[in-house]
C-alpha cells in the first residue's frame, strides 16, 4: 500500500486500528485497515487495505491489475467480473477484506505465460467478440465461468447464461459466437475453463524466459502504468518471487 | 516534469505475440498479415482486449502526487445559488482544495458553439445535478465523500420540464429554422385525403461503458498534457485553452482509445477535461477526474427526446402530396449541438420518400433538464421516426401494406426524369438505391408470406399477437458544419520499414484505427503489421474535427491515403531515376517493392531510400467536396452522398400485458465497397441493437422536481444478450460501390444502421393494428416499452369498436 490510497497519508497502516483524523472530522471519513492475503492468478499477494477498499480497486489500484473495468460500480453491466474460487462474481459489488484466504482470478490471470490465449479469449479475439473492448475482461470471465458449468451449451443457454454482462457496442452477435467457438475448442482440449491455459511452450512457468516473452499479460508484470516505472504502488514487485518491497504493503508469495 | 507527463502510447510498448495467437485472418507465418484494405482483420486492439492489456484512461498509473476530483452536482433543478461553504469539506484531511465557478481564470464556458454551458454553476442552476464545485483529494474515497460535505445554499425554482409546454410557450433557445418546397398549404387543401398526428419519441442515454474521465498533467511553461475519454480532442484543447486563459499551444490533449463514445464524448467530455485542467494547472500536481456512473448519467446531455407534430395530404394510391411538420427538439438548457441535432432530424424527415410540397420546421427549445446533445444518429432518427409514422399513418387510411405505401412514395431514379428525385432542401438523390435494396431484403426475408402467414396466426390468436414491419434508410453523410468536413494525417517510413500512422479519428471500438491503418497499408503495399496506429494527438495532427457524423474512416482514411501517397510517390521517384526505369514500373505489393526487374523488401526500400535522403515522412489533407447549405432558403446540398439500408423485423406482443419479443430480423446495409468487412457488419449490428433499446426498453424519466429518477443500469434498461431476435440476419449489399469519391469507394457505417431498428416499432404498431384488423394507427409512443404498448393496444381495442 502506498500513501496514494490510504486517506490517513500512513503508508502501512495498522490493522485494526482506526486512523486518528482528530475529533472534528465526520466519523463516516474514519476508517481502519486491515491486513488481507489472496491468491491472485495464482500467486499469493498480501496487503492492508482500508475496511471499505472494494476488491474491484483492490485489484486496478493495489495491484495494478487494470484489465478489470469498473463501469457501473453498482453490480449490473458485469464489466468487473472476476472468479472467485473459480465462481464468477463483480468485483464492484466485493470488499478486499471479504476475499482474505481465497483465490482470485483476473483477465491477466487466462494466457500462458508463453502468451498462448486461453480458448476463451482467443474465441473472442477470432470471432469479433469486442468493439470498445471495455466490456470484453468481463464477458471472458462469466464464459469461462459459465462453460465450466455447460461445457456444451445451446444458443439459448447462452444467451441465458451471459445475461449478465452488458455490451453497448456489438449486438452480442459475435459474443455469442464466440462463447460457442469457445466452448468447441474447449471440448477439443478438455480444458478447465477457469484454470489459466497451459500455453505450447514447454519451457513455460519456468522463470526469466517464459517471462520474458511476457508481453501478452504486461499487466501481470506491473509495467501497464503510463508513468514512468517505479511511479506506482508495487510496479516493481511483482516479478519477484519473494515478498515485495518492505516499504510497500503489498506483499507476494507463492500460492 | 515534462517527460513523466508525455507517456508512451499503449501500443508502442505492446509487442509481437509470437506462437498460438494465429486466428482464421493470419494468412501465413505468426504476426505476418499479407491483408490490406477489404479484409476482415480483427480490431487492432483485440489482443489487448481479450487480456486486459488495453489502457483506458482510467487505467494509466497514477503519477506521483496526482490528485483524484470529485464533484458537487446541484440538488435542484432551476434556482440562484445563494452561498456555497466549502469549510467543512476543505477541513477533511486529505483534500486539498476546493473549486468554484469564481476560481475559473478564463471564462466559465465550456460551450462548443453557441456560449451558455458553465464549466461550473455561477449564480444561477438551470439543471438538477448540473456541477457546482469540485473537490480535489489525495484519493477518490475522500474526495467523492469530501464532496458531500460542500453546502449549497439555492433557492429553488419550478422547473420548466415538459416540451410540448415549454414549445407553446415559445422557450426557443435558437431561431427556428424552416425548409419549405412548393405551397404545401394549398397542397394540402386540395389533398384527397388529409390526416395529421404527434409523435412523443423519448431521448437515450449512451451508457458507453466506460463513464467520463479525464487526467490532466502539468508540463513547463504553463503547459498542460491530458489524456481524456473524448471523441473530440482539438475541442478539449480549445475549451481547456478557454477556461484557463491560454492559447491552444500550451495545452495537449492525448487518446488512446475510449470504451465507447457514441456521441456522448463529443462535448460532454469537456467537464471532466476542464475540470481536471483547472486543478492541475491550480495545484501543479496531476489531476484525475473520473465521474461515478450516477453522476455521470445525471450530468451529461442524452440523446434528444423530440415532439413531432405533422399534417399530411395523399392521393387515394397513398401517395403524398404535402407534409407541414413541425420538429421540436428538447434541447435542455443550453444550445450545445442541439441546433445542429435539430436540423438533422429536418434533413430525415423525408427518409426515402418524396415530398412533392412541404414545410419542415425546426425547433431547439430549452428546458430544465442536462443539455442534450450528440447520440448516433444526431437527430436523424427522430426526425426519420415522424417520417415513418407518417407513411404507417396513411397506411392504415388506405387499408395498404405499409411497405406498399412505402414503395409508392421512394424517390425515383435519377433517370427516370419524373422531378421525383430531388429532398425537400433541394439536393436530388443522385445516388438512390432505395427500390432494389427493398426488393432485396423482402426476397430474402420472405416478407410477402410471412406477411400472410402472420395475419393468418393473428386471426387465431386472441392475446399474442404478431407484427412485421419493412422500413429502409436513407442517411445523408457529412457534418453538416461545413468546416468539420476536414481531416489531417501523419505518417512516418522509419528506416527499417516500420510505419507510424496518426490522424485525427479517435478509437471508440468502431475500428477506425485498423481500417486507416488497412488504407496506409494498402497504398504502401506492406503488411498490415507493418503499420502502428498511434493514440490521437494535438500536437501531431492539430484542428482535427471531432469524430463524429459516421464521417471518421472518409475523412482520416482520405487524410493517410493522402500522406501516404506522398511517400510511396517520393520513393518511386527516387527508384525510378536511380534505377533508370519508367516510375510506372515501381511496384508496391505483397510487402515488396518492384523496381523494373528487381523486387526488393520494403524495409531495404526503406532503408536505402533513408540513405539517399528521401523524405519518408508526410502529412495529408483532406477536405471533403461539393457540399453545402442556406439556412436562410432552407436548401442546398449538404450531404456528400447519402447511405441506404433495410430491414425487416418481426415481433411478438402479448397485447393483454404489454409485453414484446423481438424474434426476427433481416438486415441489409450498404456501406459500398467495404475495407474491413467485419468491423462494418459489427457497427450494423451494434447500432440495430442500440436502435432497438432507444425504441423499445430505454426510457429517462424525471421527477416532478426535475431529479433524474434513472441513474445507472439497474433502472435503465439497455439491451442485454438475450434481447437481439434469436433469427438475426445481417448481410452488407454485395458488390455496392459508393458513386463519391470516397477512401477505396466505401461508405460511412456508424449511424445509419442504427435506424434499421425502426423496423422494430413499426412492426409493434403492425402487431397491435391487427386487434382492430389494421383498420387503426395505433398511437404507439416510442419508446414502446410495455406500458406504452398496453396504452396504445387498448386505444386501438376502443378505437376499433367505435
Amino acid at each position: 500500500m502506498t500513501t496514494d490510497h490510504l486517506p490517513s497519508g500512513d503508508p502501512g497502516g495498522t490493522p485494526g486500528h482506526a486512523h486518528d483524523h482528530g475529533s472534528d472530522l465526520p466519523a463516516d471519513l474514519v476508517e481502519s485497515t486491515h491486513a488481507v492475503s489472496v491468491t491472485v492468478n495464482g500467486r499469493l499477494r498480501r496487503a492492508t487495505v482500508p475496511a471499505r477498499r472494494l476488491l474491484s480497486d483492490f485489484l486496478r489500484h493495489d495491484l495494478g491489475l487494470t484489465g478489470t473495468h469498473v463501469g457501473c460500480e453498482h453490480g449490473v453491466c458485469g464489466c468487473c467480473t472476476v472468479l472467485l474460487d473459480g465462481a464468477a462474481v463483480r468485483a464492484c459489488l466485493l470488499l478486499a477484506v471479504g476475499v482474505d484466504g481465497r483465490a482470485v482470478t483476473t483477465i491477466e490471470g487466462l494466457a500462458a505465460e508463453d502468451g498462448t490465449l486461453h480458448p476463451v479469449q482467443q474465441a473472442f479475439h477470432d470471432e469479433h467478440g469486442l468493439q470498445c473492448g471495455f466490456c470484453t475482461p468481463g464477458f471472458v470471465m462469466s464464459a469461462c465461468d459459465f462453460l465450466a458449468d455447460n461445457a456444451t451449451p445451446t444458443r439459448a443457454e447462452i444467451r441465458e447464461g451471459m445475461s449478465g454482462n452488458l455490451c453497448r457496442c456489438t449486438g452480442y452477435q459475435n459474443i455469442t459466437a464466440a462463447v460457442e467457438t469457445a466452448a468447441a475448442r474447449l471440448a477439443e482440449t478438455g480444458q478447465d475453463p477457469r484454470a489459466r491455459c497451459a500455453g505450447n511452450d514447454p519451457d513455460s512457468g519456468s522463470g526469466a524466459v517464459a517471462r520474458a516473452r511476457m508481453g501478452a499479460t504486461p499487466n501481470e508484470a506491473g509495467t501497464t502504468g503510463r508513468g514512468p516505472a517505479g511511479q506506482g504502488p508495487s510496479s516493481t514487485g511483482a516479478l519477484d518471487d519473494g515478498p515485495g518491497d518492505p516499504g510497500s504493503a503489498v506483499g507476494e508469495g507463492d500460492a | 516534469m515534462h517527460d513523466k507527463a508525455e507517456p508512451t502510447p499503449a501500443d508502442d510498448r505492446a509487442t509481437p505475440r509470437s506462437g498460438g495467437t494465429g486466428s482464421r485472418h493470419d494468412a501465413t507465418a505468426p504476426g505476418v498479415r499479407t491483408v490490406g484494405a477489404g479484409d476482415s482483420l480483427p480490431h487492432d486492439s483485440a489482443h489487448k482486449h481479450v487480456t486486459g492489456a488495453a489502457i483506458y484512461t482510467d487505467d494509466e498509473r497514477a503519477l506521483d502526487g496526482e490528485l483524484h476530483l470529485a464533484p458537487v452536482l446541484a440538488d435542484i433543478a432551476r434556482g440562484t445559488i445563494q452561498a456555497i461553504d466549502t469549510t467543512t469539506a476543505r477541513a477533511v484531511e486529505g483534500v486539498v482544495g476546493v473549486w468554484t465557478a469564481a476560481d475559473v481564470p478564463g471564462r466559465n464556458d465550456t460551450a462548443p458553439v453557441f456560449d451558455a454551458d458553465p464549466l461550473m454553476a455561477d449564480e444561477r442552476v438551470s439543471f438538477f445535478g448540473q456541477v457546482v464545485a469540485v473537490v480535489a483529494a489525495e484519493d477518490l474515497d475522500t474526495a467523492r465523500r469530501a464532496a458531500r460535505l460542500v453546502e449549497v445554499d439555492a433557492t429553488a425554482e419550478d422547473p420548466s420540464l415538459d416540451l410540448a409546454t415549454a414549445f407553446e410557450r415559445g422557450d426557443h433557445l435558437r431561431p427556428p429554422h424552416r425548409q419549405e418546397r412548393g405551397d404545401p398549404d394549398a397542397a394540402l387543401s386540395s389533398a384527397a385525403h388529409r390526416l395529421s398526428g404527434e409523435l412523443v419519441m423519448g431521448g437515450q442515454e449512451h451508457f458507453y461503458l466506460e463513464g467520463q474521465v479525464a487526467r490532466a498533467v502539468p508540463g513547463e511553461d504553463g503547459d498542460l498534457w491530458l489524456s481524456s475519454s473524448t471523441q473530440n480532442p482539438t475541442e478539449m484543447q480549445h475549451l481547456v485553452a478557454r477556461i484557463l486563459d491560454r492559447d491552444m499551444k500550451s495545452i495537449t490533449v492525448e487518446v488512446r482509445r475510449m470504451g465507447g463514445g457514441f456521441g456522448g464524448k463529443e462535448t460532454q467530455s469537456a467537464q471532466a477535461a476542464c475540470l481536471a485542467a483547472l486543478v492541475a494547472d491550480a495545484t501543479g500536481r496531476p489531476a484525475r477526474m473520473r465521474l461515478r456512473r450516477h453522476d455521470d448519467m445525471v450530468t451529461t446531455g442524452k440523446r434528444h427526446d423530440f415532439l413531432g407534430r405533422w399534417e399530411v395530404g395523399f392521393d387515394d394510391d397513398g401517395r403524398i402530396t404535402a407534409l407541414v411538420t413541425d420538429l421540436v427538439g428538447n434541447a435542455g438548457h443550453s444550445v450545445d449541438l442541439s441546433e445542429g441535432v435539430v436540423d438533422r432530424a429536418m434533413f430525415h424527415v423525408d427518409n426515402c420518400y418524396f415530398l412533392p410540397a412541404a414545410r419542415v420546421s425546426g425547433h431547439t427549445v430549452a428546458t430544465n433538464t442536462v443539455s442534450n446533445t450528440a447520440f448516433r444518429g444526431f437527430g436523424g432518427p427522430q426526425g426519420m421516426l415522424v417520417g415513418e409514422s407518417v407513411i404507417e399513418a396513411i397506411a392504415r387510411h388506405r387499408g395498404l401494406d405499409p411497405l406498399e405505401v412505402r414503395r409508392r412514395n421512394f424517390y425515383a431514379p435519377v433517370d427516370r426524369g419524373d422531378g421525383r428525385d430531388t429532398t425537400h432542401y433541394g439536393q436530388q438523390v443522385t445516388d438512390n438505391i432505395i427500390a432494389g435494396l427493398v426488393e432485396e431484403v423482402a426476397t430474402s426475408a420472405d416478407y410477402d408470406a410471412r406477411r400472410d402467414e402472420i395475419a393468418a396466426s393473428n386471426a387465431q390468436s386472441t392475446v399474442l399477437r404478431r407484427g412485421i414491419a419493412l422500413t429502409p434508410v436513407k442517411f445523408g453523410i457529412a457534418f453538416t458544419v461545413r468546416h468539420l468536413n476536414q481531416a489531417g494525417a501523419l505518417v512516418h517510413v522509419y528506416k527499417d520499414g516500420s510505419i507510424h500512422l496518426n490522424h485525427g479519428g479517435t478509437e471508440m471500438g468502431q475500428g477506425l484505427f485498423v481500417k486507416v491503418a488497412q488504407v496506409v497499408a494498402s497504398e504502401l503495399g506492406v503488411d498490415v503489421a507493418r503499420v502502428r496506429v498511434s493514440s490521437a494527438r494535438t500536437d501531431k495532427v492539430p484542428n482535427t474535427s471531432p469524430t463524429a457524423a459516421s464521417a471518421g474512416t472518409d475523412l482520416n482514411g482520405m487524410a493517410a491515403q493522402f500522406a501516404a501517397r506522398e511517400i510511396r510517390g517520393a520513393i518511386t521517384t527516387w527508384l525510378a531515376d536511380r534505377d533508370d526505369v519508367d516510375p510506372d514500373d515501381v511496384v508496391f505489393a505483397d510487402d515488396q517493392v518492384t523496381v523494373g526487374e528487381r523486387t526488393l523488401p520494403f524495409a531495404t526500400v526503406a532503408h536505402e531510400a533513408y540513405m539517399a535522403r528521401v523524405p519518408l515522412s508526410s502529412t495529408g489533407h483532406y477536405a471533403t467536396p461539393d457540399i453545402h447549405y442556406d439556412r436562410e432558403t432552407g436548401s442546398g446540398h449538404p450531404f456528400f452522398y447519402y447511405a441506404y439500408g433495410a430491414a425487416v423485423s418481426e415481433v411478438v406482443v402479448d397485447t393483454l400485458t404489454g409485453e414484446m419479443k423481438v424474434v426476427a430480423a433481416d438486415l441489409l446495409h450498404d456501406v459500398g465497397r467495404s475495407i474491413n468487412p467485419a468491423i462494418d457488419l459489427g457497427q450494423v449490428e451494434g447500432g440495430f441493437v442500440q436502435g432497438v433499446g432507444w425504441l423499445t426498453t430505454e426510457q429517462l424519466h424525471w421527477a416532478d422536481d426535475g431529479r433524474p429518477t434513472v441513474t445507472g443500469p439497474s433502472t435503465y434498461k439497455i439491451p442485454a444478450i438475450g434481447d437481439p431476435p434469436e433469427h438475426f440476419e445481417v448481410r452488407l449489399v454485395p458488390d455496392s460501390v459508393n458513386l463519391a469519391d470516397v477512401v477505396y469507394r466505401s461508405k460511412a457505417v456508424g449511424e445509419p444502421p442504427l435506424m434499421l431498428a425502426i423496423s422494430v416499432w413499426c412492426a409493434i404498431k403492425d402487431a397491435i393494428a391487427s386487434l382492430a384488423d389494421g383498420a387503426v394507427d395505433p398511437p404507439l409512443a416510442a419508446p414502446a416499452t410495455p406500458e406504452a404498448i398496453l396504452a396504445a393496444c387498448d386505444a386501438v381495442r376502443a378505437d376499433g369498436v367505435n
